[in-house]
């Protein structure tokens, strides 16, 4: 054995779990080969059997499992190596931190919260290693040094609670690094985190090649994210690899179709505009009589009591907002920047505590539920995920008709259904979904039920909160054409709140970014996508990986100029 | 407008069309709650379900056909041939023997299970309405009402349940015994002790199902309180109610039996009852006389037992964690398997 041989060895895997509607493939026939020093994506949308497969280089798959093939994983205490699927499980947790290593997609839950983090660290060493208790601490302080945690050797003792989301995914990635494994398998690393914060994890994990010497298998969805880190890729699709390429061929010339319908599906910012520049145009042209807006917000704040003798906590600070009838405003922003909170509070979900919120017509603050009611007629809502914003024990036909039974438009569902069929043609969905159950439906399906129920009574204003961030890339993509064609078609107001800049750009006719409850920066998307004023704007958009490795290498620059991180020391 | 909704309904591509999701469901007495779970069963929790189901049949059974199947009634003293006579040993004539009053054994055990049903039957129901009613309402609206009721469970729970049962017979029956009298006063003791049981889940439960999206967006509907608490809280909140339910019925058995031994339960001219028979063998124990106390209580331990299987396996299997499954690629690998298969490896159709 030499120092060429891969990392790991994945041969002809197969496995296939037992569930109550009998055997289900999720891996069938994966092949693959990590070199030393070589970033693997594997990407797919949830359910190709990407996660499966990463977990069981590491033996991580549940007693349900049964598997056929081979892993084998080069040892890091000789130049041998070990077939994962064979071993027993003591041998198994031997490999497991020494020669590979995970880290996980929620930083705060794969974090013990009663423990300080150094010792986390040092338990991974002590489990392994003869190390002394203080030996094992200074590794486990060095460690976190290496992965960028300012005065390690005070923070050591700090519990996870005491660091934010971006630096607990520096500490599960340290971790995953103390005992210098040969290969650390990165789950989806920066879905949980905002995209400013995973701008610096990424930043992080490509250090790990050259600095500690470890091969990395990354799974995401995110394009953008593959075309920032990988050297090769991997592209699964119901649990078998279509493609596999390195980095910049795929992106150039995909081969499978697959890999084509995924990569036209990812949005870019600025893409809709440059593409077809008159698009705006229409849809910004406002009636010929000037109509009252839609929403007006004036110094709106809002606080969430704080507990018992502590302030309470101001989501949104003095925000002045206002959407003209037929206007799509794309609000935009990190999670915790109040976004949300703006969306409840118009549709009367959240108090107002201070300033002006008008509605309709209707001022919103200190409303009343009965005064409130008539309102929410004309107010449509599209909830984040589709899963959960459906009652599990009614038909979509019976969802859909909800609105139209408690505001008095039919008596039972029956008298609703013509309605409802309309509605569910409306957003391309066949009359017999109506009487399926909402988990017969996939995501994508869901959602678009959703915006049926949300147009149910012709509103004129439409709150979107989120509405495609649960669903997989592809299947956003078919959600959001269908939103901009229904208010094309329609004409109804839209608040349209996302994290994601790309997603905005193509449906808003203006945009607003929040910053910590303030509005740092609104205007056109062109003014604000493509010349951002606000250090907050421009940071957020350096930060945002595009599915394009050459340009986003140019971008990274830009990022490390602007954030003034240097290549090679964070 | 709903014409031009009408009219922009574009029909969907084909490759629009995805494929049919909906789960096979085979025939219709297939999703029967109990039929249901003991198909998806395997193993040891399948011996556990069935012997328990077997078990509470074998109960339920005897307390519905008690006419026919007692050779004599509950009370009865004497027949043709004169008096049975007291603590006769298992005869031709008395299959099990006679106890110190000289009634049959058999026959007080065959008919107690008609009042042990009647006991839990009513228990469970006016426990099960009146919890899940407050757990409902106090979960819902929460505020002082939730905090008191909080409060009032609470305090429930710190008393021995057997003397808040005693208390409850006795205010209940004044004394008087008779068949009604006798199961009210027991049920309506069990009821106190469980309906905090049935209010803390429901209320839980409430408290969950109320932060659900699909609540929140019944509510931005404009729905009224008392429809999202009917329509969407109630249904969602109640899964659970079933396991519990099995659960209080066994306690409930053990209550009356508890009472009846205790002497607050039904006289014999009323009604037959398990605790009251084990409560006069008592003596019988001392003296060789092993019928008169066996019987009684080997009935009380296998409807308990037979329940508590029943509402211990129907727990485990619908928890997906607990259940176990056949190995995969070894079971039986039929059509439903197949089918199942071809959906999930479909399920991403949107991307083409």
């Amino acid at each position: 054995m030499t120092a060429e041989d891969p990392v790991v060895d994945v041969r002809d895997l197969h496995v296939t779990f037992a569930t109550d509607g009998g055997d289900v493939a999720a891996v069938r026939g994966v092949s693959l080969r990590v070199e030393p020093g070589e970033v693997l994506a594997i990407v797919g949308e949830s359910g190709s059997g990407k996660t499966v497969t990463a977990r069981s280089i590491l033996g991580l798959l549940p007693e349900t499992a049964t598997t056929s093939g081979a892993v084998v994983l080069r040892r890091n205490t000789d130049t041998g190596a070990s077939d994962v699927l064979s071993l027993s499980p003591s041998a198994l947790r031997q490999v497991r931190g020494r020669d590979a290593a995970m880290v996980f997609q929620e930083p705060s839950t794969a974090l013990n919260p009663v423990f300080p983090v150094g010792w986390q660290i040092a338990e991974g060493l002590r489990a392994h290693t003869s190390l002394s208790r203080s030996e094992a601490h200074k590794a486990a302080v060095d460690v976190l040094r290496r992965v960028g945690i300012p005065d390690p050797e005070a923070r050591a003792k700090y519990y996870p609670h005491q660091f934010s989301g971006g630096q607990k995914q520096r500490i599960v990635i340290a971790q995953a690094l103390v005992l210098d494994p040969g290969l650390v398998i990165a789950d989806e690393p920066t879905t949980a985190l905002d995209v400013t914060v995973q701008a610096e994890i990424l930043e992080l994990l490509r250090r790990l090649p050259t600095e500690f010497g470890t091969s990395v298998v990354l799974i995401t969805h995110n394009m953008g994210v593959v075309a920032d880190l990988a050297d090769t890729v991997a592209v699964m699709y119901a649990g078998e690899i279509v493609e596999q390429a390195d980095v910049r061929t795929l992106f150039s010339a995909p081969r499978h179709p697959y890999t084509r319908a995924l990569l036209d599906a990812v949005p870019r910012v600025g893409a809709s505009r440059r593409s077809a520049p008159a698009t705006a145009t229409p849809r910004a042209a406002a009636p010929a009589e000037p109509a009252a807006p839609v929403v007006e917000a004036k110094s709106l704040t809002i606080t969430y009591p704080g507990r018992l003798r502590q302030p309470g906590f101001t989501a949104v600070d003095h925000v002045d907002l206002t959407i003209e009838p037929g206007q799509v405003l794309g609000l935009v922003g990190e999670s915790g920047s109040g976004k949300t909170t703006i969306g409840r509070a118009i549709a009367g979900l959240t108090p107002v505590t201070s300033g002006s919120l008008t509605v309709l017509g209707t001022q919103v603050r200190g409303i009343s539920e009965r005064k409130m009611r008539p309102l929410r007629r004309r107010i449509g809502f599209v909830f984040q995920d589709p899963a959960t914003s459906f009652n599990p024990l009614l038909t979509i036909a019976q969802c859909v008709a909800e609105p139209l039974m408690v505001h008095g438009v039919a008596g039972d569902p029956r008298d609703a259904r013509p309605r409802v069929d309309e509605l569910l043609e409306a957003v391309q969905l066949d009359r017999s979904y109506g009487d399926r159950f909402p988990h017969e439906l996939s995501g994508g399906q869901r959602q678009r039920a959703s915006l049926a129920r949300a147009l149910a009574l012709d509103p004129e204003l439409i709150i979107a909160d989120e509405p495609t961030s649960a669903l997989d890339v592809s299947v956003q993509a078919r959600v959001l054409e269908l939103f901009v064609q229904m208010q094309a078609e329609l004409g109804f107001a839209s608040l349209f709140i996302s994290h994601d800049l790309a997603v905005v750009d193509l449906v808003a006719d203006r945009i607003a970014v929040l910053h910590h409850g303030t509005l740092v920066e609104e205007g056109d998307p062109a003014q604000v996508l493509d010349a951002p004023r606000d250090p907050y704007t421009q940071r957020l958009l350096a930060s945002l990986p595009v599915p394009d490795p050459d340009e986003q290498a140019e971008r990274r620059e830009a990022w490390r100029a602007l954030t003034g991180v240097s290549a090679n020391a964070s | 407008m709903t014409a031009d909704i009408a009219n922009l309904a574009t029909p969907p591509s084909p490759e629009d069309l995805e494929p049919l999701v909906t789960p096979d469901h085979g025939p219709r007495w297939h999703r029967l709650p109990i039929v249901r779970q003991v198909r998806t069963s395997v193993g040891l929790q399948r011996v556990m379900l069935v012997t328990g189901l077997v078990l509470t049949g074998i109960f339920i059974l005897a307390a519905i056909f008690a006419p026919l199947i007692a050779p004599y009634s509950w009370a009865q003293l004497r027949d043709g041939s004169g008096l049975f006579g007291s603590q006769q040993a298992p005869s031709s004539a008395h299959l099990l023997g006679t106890t110190v009053g000289g009634y049959d054994v058999l026959s007080r055990v065959v008919w107690g299970s008609r009042t042990a049903l009647l006991t839990i039957v009513t228990a469970v129901v006016l426990s099960l309405f009146l919890g899940v009613f407050l757990g409902l309402v106090s979960g819902y609206f929460g505020g002082w009402l939730d905090r008191v009721l909080v409060v009032v469970a609470d305090a429930i729970y710190a008393f021995p349940s057997l003397l808040l049962a005693i208390v409850a017979a006795i205010v209940i029956s004044h004394g008087q015994s008779s068949l009604w009298n006798g199961i009210l006063a027991a049920a309506i003791s069990i009821t106190v002790v469980f309906v905090p049981q049935y209010f803390r889940v429901v209320r839980s439960e409430v408290v969950r199902v109320k932060a659900e999206a699909f609540v929140e967006s019944a509510r931005v509907i404009g729905s009224s309180s008392a429809r999202i608490m009917t329509r969407h809280v109630l249904r969602n909140s109640v899964r659970t109610l079933p396991l519990i339910m099995t659960l209080n019925c066994s306690e409930a058995i053990l209550t009356l039996a508890g009472l009846g031994f205790l002497g607050f339960g039904i006289e014999p001219s009323s009604a037959a009852e398990w605790g009251y028979d084990l409560n006069k063998s008592i003596a019988d124990v001392t003296s060789g006389i092993w019928w008169t106390s066996i019987f009684p209580g080997v009935a009380i331990v296998l409807t308990v037992l037979g329940v508590t299987l029943v509402g211990e396996s129907l727990n485990d299997l619908a928890d997906p964690r607990l259940r176990t499954r056949r190995a995969a690629g070894g079971g039986r690998r039929g059509a439903r398997a197949a089918r199942r298969e071809q959906r999930t490896t479909t399920e991403p159709e949107e991307a083409r």
